[in-house]
């Protein structure tokens, strides 16, 4: 049996899953993981309310230290960015993102599945911009400390992952909820049903750090080629991405998350995917 | 792009990458990383 590039990132994210939430015991009491590794960013989007959580969400964590009274630039979580960033570009997305994982299972629910129109892919950058990056700094309390707007206002796998399960385990908390947590439900709810409907909704419209691993799509190590001589132009690689990219026009499209959908469905061998440079001539 | 340029931009890129955690890291930066990550953060949880 040949081990398609499906099997191996289904594989590796539910080992993914598995290591960025390992404490599942905290379930039981509501409790959340306070020991130090969690000074350490996850790669992709994973609430550090979660219970079971082991690591800090790096947008949560850019936030924060942005928006505290001692720094307004997060050196350390930047760096950490631009290293995943460069080494794996939106690979993050497709073999590592607990939350994409979850995306992918809900999409598979049956329902009439939708195209997402082309202008909804620039509102994560909006996003990244106004919520993660300038409302955190800007938008200062007397103290001087911002809030994480992103994670305050939007972030579903928030809500999902640590809302539910710690509201469901703590009657002081079910006692403080108002209309912000209506907001953030609402969003909840959208996002789920966005994501029966269309493929990796959240990913494709929402999320910054989908956003931000897509502009390094362009340089990163972990890469997409199309050998141009053994590329016949049948379009199967193109029928079969679930994103909406044609891997032969744009091998290095923000919005591909290097499955290896099109790897897997070529005829001819001609789209590789990994971190050799050698492998492919690209045709872009 | 040519290969060349994205050699040397990977490379910058990388190195860039480990001085700003170097620095991130020697400024305490992954402190206060810690203190938010293991309080249950409110406005993640859609109270704050």
């Amino acid at each position: 049996m040949k081990i398609t590039y499906a099997i191996k990132r289904k594989l590796l994210q539910i080992i993914a899953l598995g290591c960025s939430n390992a404490h599942l015991l905290n379930f039981k009491g509501g409790k959340i993981y306070t020991g130090k590794w969690k000074q350490f960013c996850n790669p992709g989007l994973n609430c550090y309310s979660c219970p079971a959580a082991g690591f800090a969400c790096p947008i949560g964590a850019l936030q924060a230290v942005n928006g505290s009274m001692q720094f307004s630039f997060s050196f350390y979580v930047t760096g950490l960015l631009l290293a995943f960033g460069l080494l794996l570009g939106r690979a993050v997305c497709g073999w590592l993102c607990p939350f994409g994982l979850l995306q992918e299972l809900i999409h598979k629910i049956p329902s009439p599945k939708w195209h997402l129109k082309k202008g909804f892919l620039y509102v994560k950058y909006v996003v990244l911009v106004v919520f993660v990056l300038i409302l955190p700094i800007a938008a200062t309390d007397y103290m001087g400390m911002g809030k994480p707007a992103f994670c305050q206002y939007i972030c579903p796998a928030g809500t999902l992952e640590g809302g539910l399960f710690l509201l469901a385990a703590h009657e002081n908390l079910r006692n403080a909820i108002g209309a912000l947590f209506g907001l953030k439900a609402a969003i909840l709810i959208l996002t789920l049903i966005g994501c029966v409907l269309v493929y990796r909704c959240f990913c494709r419209v929402l999320c910054p750090l989908g956003a931000i691993y897509g502009l390094f799509n362009k340089f990163s190590i972990f890469h997409l080629t199309v050998d141009s001589h053994k590329c016949v132009g049948c379009g199967k690689c193109k029928d079969v991405c679930q994103m909406e990219v044609d891997p032969v026009k744009t091998p290095d499209s923000a919005e591909c998350i290097r499955c290896g959908a099109c790897a897997d469905a070529c005829p001819t061998g001609a789209v590789c995917l990994g971190f050799s440079t050698k492998r492919g001539k690209s045709l872009a | 792009m040519g290969s060349k340029t994205k050699i040397w931009a990977r490379a910058a890129g990388l190195i860039t990458s480990c001085v700003f955690l170097i620095y991130g890291l020697h400024r305490g930066e992954a402190g206060v990383v810690l203190n938010k990550a293991v309080n249950i953060c409110l406005e993640c949880i859609g109270l704050g």
